[in-house]
């Protein structure tokens, strides 16, 4: 837009006057101070890590190359591809089920007028805004062995159901996917309520003129409307379970026994308690990859089919 | 469009489930702490943790960290952002690519370098340890968000400005910031929550000194300690650490929801 506009007076714009003698190279001024900290505290690192992956590093003898050695490690070894199945296992508490229960209230909500929906949004949106500690903590109270959740299966006759959840082999990883499941799933409800906002009621009426029913009103228009918003839900809630070290960490801290281990806690193990720096680089290299193509993948997936036919009209709608 | 008020019913008991569901985990540990052995709601152990846990260093060194990041991040943002929505720099698309990367990466890869880089500099356990890396994290988003709303600027703006002999940064500093206040204040409020919450930085960059240990360190901390003490105790120190972002959050959640859920789609 103010390309197109700019083009015919092309003095009137900085981007312009720049243009007729090449580039601004005094505009750099402005973008060095805010490159420098990403340059140095973040893809300086990043180098660091790639090369320190290639090498057996304790952090004070000196480091020998290994090739691929730490890379074959992430996967041949037990206690790390352990931790991969954990993760998968929390993939489907942390992405699947918050977007499916997000989907089913969005699309519940997309056929009525809903009454207090900033408070709800409000309250809904509330698990995101505290710190994974605070819900650490909190999360512990409510399992606890004399917590609220064995009163109620004692309440309800359920007693012998009762254990404690984070601290039972069975119980514990299932335990933390459920926490995971409730930081993440009002963050879903919220992205699919903006969302469903967009939406042209008319297509709804039209679609109940067809005598189309609430599934197929849901298969039809709010799911395929809903793309954009899916897309961003599930790279938010991949990278987290992905991730993953805060809640385990001030949780079970992989425990008990090696029941809830994710490969964040390998790394932060393997880096600053078993001095194996080779080896915990080339982990959280695999890790990022993993996480980009991911992104990737979920971009590619849910964004090319329908590029042609919503994007434009989304965009009108919006502004 | 009709919908029959049976089902309209339903699906607010649904919403109010849910929602009753997401909050009820912060009422817990909110009951929790205000109990205690004798009955009677009381601050006894807020008073407890409030001494043994030394919140009060906590939440001054979150505090001094979180609005030293936020500060020095908006001001490095507007800047780079500016330029790279109004001006054609060198590079801009390497630029952009790169703190594309940035936006979704997972910091733990860059955890063990920072840790070295800042311990030959002699920062760790120092304010500079958890400062000078968060600015850097927080740079993409903050260039990508002041971007975004320079650009939306109209250009007559602009145009206007340089036609007044406006110089490249009288008009960022006289025209474009003075408008630019909500889109700083959202951007602000973004950066102070993950600033305020973050803790893998704060567990690897301050181990030692309790004196810069942030809120969410520190409850981690007291909570492992008092595993075997009152639980009441742990749950008063939880909303001691909670209750800065929870009271901001009931000003600022409209700004904050939509911020977080609109610039995400963008």
């Amino acid at each position: 837009m103010s390309n197109s506009l700019s083009k015919g007076r092309p003095a009137a714009l900085f981007a312009r006057r720049a243009t007729l003698s090449g580039y601004s190279w005094s505009g750099l001024v402005y973008i060095i101070p805010a490159l420098a900290f990403f340059v140095v505290f973040v893809i300086y690192p990043i180098i660091v890590s790639v090369q320190t992956s290639f090498y057996d590093y304790d952090g004070l003898t000196l480091a020998t190359p290994v090739g691929f050695a730490n890379y074959v490690n992430v996967f041949a070894d037990d206690d790390l591809r352990t931790a991969l199945a954990h993760s998968l296992v929390l993939l489907v508490f942390y992405a699947a089920l918050p977007v499916c229960i997000g989907l089913a209230l969005a699309g519940a909500m997309s056929r009525i007028r809903i009454y207090g929906l900033t408070v709800f949004r409000a309250l809904l949106f509330l698990p995101q805004i505290l710190s994974s500690v605070v819900v650490a903590v909190a999360w512990r109270g409510l399992l606890a062995s004399d917590g609220p959740v064995n009163s109620a299966l004692e309440a309800v006759g359920l007693g012998a159901l009762a254990t404690t959840w984070l601290g039972n082999f069975d119980t514990a990883l299932p335990s933390i996917g459920v926490i995971g499941t409730w930081v993440e799933y009002g963050l879903c409800m919220v992205l699919f309520l903006a969302g469903i906002v967009t939406i042209d009621r008319s297509l709804y009426e039209a679609a109940r003129l067809d005598g189309a029913g609430p599934i197929r009103e849901f298969f039809s228009i709010t799911l395929p409307a809903l793309r954009p918003q899916i897309s961003i839900a599930l790279i938010l809630t991949i990278t987290f379970a992905l991730r993953n070290f805060d809640l385990i960490w001030n949780t079970t801290r992989g425990g008990p026994g090696t029941s809830t281990t994710v490969p964040s806690l390998f790394v932060y193990q393997d880096a600053f308690q078993n001095r194996q720096l080779g080896q915990a680089s080339a982990l959280a290299v695999v890790l990022t990859a993993v996480i980009l193509i991911v992104v990737v993948i979920v971009q590619v997936l849910l964004r090319e089919r329908g590029d042609k036919k919503t994007r434009t009209p989304r965009k009108e709608r919006t502004r | 469009m009709k919908v029959s008020a049976r089902e309209s019913v339903v699906t607010h008991a649904l919403l109010l489930i849910a929602a009753i569901f997401a909050v009820y985990p912060l009422i817990s540990i909110i009951v929790s702490s205000l109990g205690g052995a004798d009955g009677a709601p009381n601050f006894a152990n807020f008073q407890v943790a409030w001494t043994r846990g030394s919140f009060a260093s906590a939440l001054i060194a979150s505090a001094v960290v979180a609005a030293t990041v936020v500060i020095v991040t908006a001001v490095l943002a507007s800047l780079a952002g500016f330029a790279l929505a109004t001006m054609r720099i060198p590079g801009s698309k390497l630029i952009m690519g790169l703190l594309l990367v940035g936006l979704v990466l997972p910091y733990e890869v860059t955890v063990l370098p920072l840790y070295q880089l800042l311990s030959g500099w002699g920062l760790i356990d120092t304010y500079w340890a958890l400062i000078l890396p968060q600015i850097g994290l927080s740079v993409p988003l903050g260039v990508f968000w002041m971007r975004t709303f320079f650009a939306s600027v109209p250009i007559e703006l602009l145009e206007a400005a340089r036609l007044d002999g406006a110089s490249r940064f009288q008009t960022l500093r006289l025209v474009l910031m003075p408008i630019a206040g909500p889109a700083i204040a959202t951007l602000c409020t973004i950066l102070f929550l993950f600033t305020w919450n973050e803790f893998l930085l704060a567990l690897i960059l301050v181990p030692e000194n309790q004196a810069v240990q942030t809120a969410p360190l520190a409850l981690s901390f007291f909570s492992g300690t008092a595993r075997a003490a009152d639980p009441n105790v742990t749950a008063a120190a939880a909303v001691l650490v909670a209750l800065p972002i929870v009271l901001a959050y009931v000003v600022l959640q409209r700004r904050l929801i939509s911020g977080l859920t609109d610039g995400a789609v963008k």
